[in-house]
């Protein structure tokens, strides 16, 4: 590898890396703090990435002179989009089965069956198409084989701003805190005070709109269709046990650690065996280190 | 398998009864094993669209009533309706393709119905999903012709799910009209091919792109039977005229991440990529290109599974310039063409888009109407027999059967995407092509067929 591959591998990693920690973000908080499988997840991310789609048209049609925003304006509104599945799924389904993981895969599973079928009934099992914004279209060329894309660099940004969002409010503000003791010790916690039940929906309908600002993000790279979702929803899993439960820097490390494997390995080998390897990795790693790249040590996890 | 994951189920359901009731905690190990048990569950669900390995064993329920429908005869239908079997992924990974595809066979039906049917008898469809999942196909086919008795299946889209119920057909005698562009290398007595085989569509393109002076060619497709056998099949072709494709990559189908692949594309620096992705990777791949500034000039492409549907995806904007080799535009300019997309846009307002093999679903329910009515019998071995040589004025262009394959004489196009997201011909073969699954008219070919078939 000479030094221009290497650059570009590295920002390669680098890029997908952000990817991956962006669709891991909400599972970090949803499945890393609360223990809640959800296999929904994916369609929360599919349901932020039609909330884009849904903007843009709407920009078309009213607003055509600001047509370049529509993207600023489509994160917030997938956010909230994500947010109220997020927080109608918990109250209808997930609050009943705490505790109960393996309830709780299935009848998500099974919400996100239904979830994928809705989808292809409003929007028709062909691939919707999401036109980035002329800003973002063009790229920096930083030598004769590093190109860095704008989009690229714009997904870089929105993780990042993620990431801090997330980290402020989970470790700086008073519903975080309330968030972080409930996870830790959800008896004592309610022994002071604090409504468990409003937490749990709070911390999951967070946890769900990050993954809609995700499915944001994705439409830069493909299509939006109806099976948006379970293409990202192992990878997410993935980031977050590798990574190590229920820390934000377990996401970050997992997400860098799995977009360095999966890039040089697809770089040194071929597509499909370089995803075998990391995944090799991954599960010779977890054999190792079952608690993960950033272990968590707190007596409610012991 | 069955027993362990009962063990899985009850070991958890002891554990979680004893947490039941307090916090949600969960050992760290148990954790990683659920969403293991979890991811496991996603893989085998989508791995099932991908994979080519059905074990066959999974799908054969309901066939003990098979044995006494085996005469050739029990599909003769006694009312005055006739069945026919419309088998496609209506949902799943590959709804996004064949849904639109039942439509056009739909619409062929209700054509042919409103003039009178076939031999007086009006068709009555029975639609069936594969569900994009092989071994359902499977219990699917078995469905149609033993419980249904259709006439004739019109359906699969995939290479996979071809090959899946393959047997089933040969079993029971069944009739499938298969409407896709493959990889050839096949002639089942029991399937007839409607879409191009490897020389009415690949090998044409590969002499084209010679000609036009690209010598340098990266071979870029999905990691399954069609790409992997048309790119051995393009390699062969090179050979015979001295050239060695300077990559070759393969990527698992639904793969979504293609800088790296690009970066690679980039340093083997070919003149033309020669592209058989199948599905969504397209967009993906296509995406990729465009945000590192490559253009169709800098970068062509020769896409053999990109057609409308797959560009309005896409997006035109990222595919215009780019070449793909069909036998059938929607912009084709035939009088059969701009009548049929006008009806179609009619009878159905929500999808107004047609492609090359929508056009070979359409074409095939007419090319068996006009083979049973020349049989004067719905008997499957009589409508063979009088298949060969019926011709159609399809909207592509005029086909035919070749008795022989069981294949169809079609006409080669080789178009240029448009920014609208139509194409432009830019080629065509002039006339139908006879088909030739087996490559034997191609001197570099020889030797290939044992290789490649299994």
């Amino acid at each position: 590898m000479n030094s221009g591959a290497l650059a570009s591998n590295l920002f390669n990693a680098l890029s997908l890396g952000s990817i991956l920690l962006l669709i891991a973000l909400g599972l970090a908080i949803t499945f890393g703090l609360m223990r809640v499988i959800n296999m929904a997840h994916g369609e929360f991310i599919m349901a932020g990435a039609y909330a884009t789609y849904v903007t843009q048209n709407f920009f078309q049609s009213k607003f055509p002179n600001f047509i370049g925003w529509y993207l600023i304006a489509s994160i917030p509104f997938a956010f909230c989009v994500a947010a109220l599945l997020g927080w109608l799924l918990e109250a209808t389904v997930i609050r009943r089965l705490y505790g109960r993981p393996l309830d709780t895969l299935l009848a998500t599973w099974g919400v996100s069956l239904i979830l994928q079928q809705l989808a292809r009934t409003i929007f028709g099992s062909l691939g919707v198409n999401v036109q980035s914004p002329a800003w973002l279209g063009g790229n920096w060329k930083l030598g004769e084989s590093l190109v860095v894309p704008h989009e690229r660099v714009f997904i870089m940004a929105v993780a990042l701003g993620c990431l801090a969002g997330m980290g402020i409010f989970l470790y700086y503000s008073q519903v975080g805190r309330r968030i972080q003791a409930v996870m830790q010790n959800r008896d004592m916690a309610s022994c002071l005070g604090i409504s468990t039940r409003k937490v749990d929906a709070l911390a999951f309908s967070v946890g769900s709109g990050l993954a809609g600002i995700a499915g944001c993000a994705l439409t830069m790279l493909s299509s939006i269709d109806s099976n948006v979702g379970t293409k990202y929803i192992i990878d997410s899993f993935m980031v977050v046990v590798l990574g190590g439960v229920g820390s934000l820097a377990g996401a970050v490390a997992g997400a860098l650690g799995m977009g360095v494997l999966n890039t040089v390995w697809e770089y040194e080998t071929t597509a499909s065996l370089g995803r075998v390897l990391t995944f090799v990795c991954v599960i010779l790693f977890l054999q190792w280190k079952p608690q993960g790249l950033v272990a968590t040590r707190s007596r409610a996890l012991d | 398998m069955q027993q362990n994951q009962n063990a899985d189920v009850a070991s958890c359901r002891t554990w979680s009864r004893s947490y039941l009731g307090t916090t949600p905690k969960m050992p760290l190990r148990a954790v990683a094993a659920a969403s293991l048990f979890a991811s496991l569950l996603v893989v085998g669900g989508c791995g099932s669209n991908s994979t080519q390995s059905p074990s066959g064993t999974t799908a054969s329920t309901g066939v003990s009533t098979a044995s006494t429908s085996e005469t050739s005869t029990s599909n003769q239908p006694t009312g005055d309706t006739v069945k026919v079997g419309i088998l496609h992924s209506l949902t799943g990974t590959m709804a996004i393709s064949e849904v639109s595809v039942k439509d056009a066979e739909m619409m062929a039906i209700n054509e042919i119905n409103a003039k009178g049917g076939v031999l007086g008898k009006k068709i009555e469809p029975v639609v069936e999903d594969g569900a994009s999942d092989w071994p359902t196909f499977k219990t699917k086919a078995e469905k149609l012709l033993t419980q249904d008795k259709v006439a004739a299946v019109f359906g699969c889209w995939t290479s996979v799910s071809r090959k899946t119920v393959l047997p089933v057909f040969e079993k029971h005698n069944g009739l499938l009209w298969y409407p896709v562009q493959y990889e050839g290398m096949e002639t089942s007595p029991n399937i007839f091919y409607t879409g191009a085989t490897t020389n009415q569509q690949i090998t044409p393109a590969v002499e084209w792109l010679l000609k036009n002076g690209k010598k340098k060619f990266f071979l870029l497709g999905s990691d399954y039977v069609f790409p992997r056998t048309a790119n051995a099949e393009i390699k062969a072709q090179l050979k015979g005229a001295g050239l060695t494709p300077v990559g070759e990559e393969y990527t698992p189908l639904g793969h979504r991440e293609y800088s790296t692949l690009v970066d690679k594309i980039k340093a083997a620096k070919p003149d033309i990529i020669f592209n058989s992705l199948n599905g969504d990777s397209n967009v993906e791949f296509f995406k990729q290109l465009k945000a590192v500034g490559l253009t169709a000039k800098d970068m062509p492409t020769m896409s053999v599974s990109i057609a409308e549907p797959e560009i309005q995806a896409i997006g035109a904007d990222k595919l215009a310039g780019h070449w793909a080799v069909w036998n059938y535009f929607q912009t084709t300019n035939t009088p059969e063409n701009k009548k049929w997309v006008a009806d179609f846009k009619k009878a159905n307002p929500k999808t107004p888009v047609t492609d090359d093999p929508m056009e070979a679903g359409y074409f095939g329910v007419y090319l068996w109407k006009a083979a049973v009515e020349k049989a004067k019998s719905f008997d499957v071995a009589k409508v063979k027999a009088a298949s060969d040589g019926i011709t159609f004025n399809a909207p592509g262009g005029p086909v035919k059967i070749d008795g022989k394959t069981q294949h169809v004489w079609k006409t080669v196009r080789i178009g240029v995407v448009q920014p609208d997201g139509q194409f432009k011909e830019v080629w065509n073969s002039g006339k139908p092509i006879k088909p030739d699954p087996y490559l034997d008219a191609y001197p570099w070919a020889k030797g290939l067929k044992d290789k490649l078939q299994t």
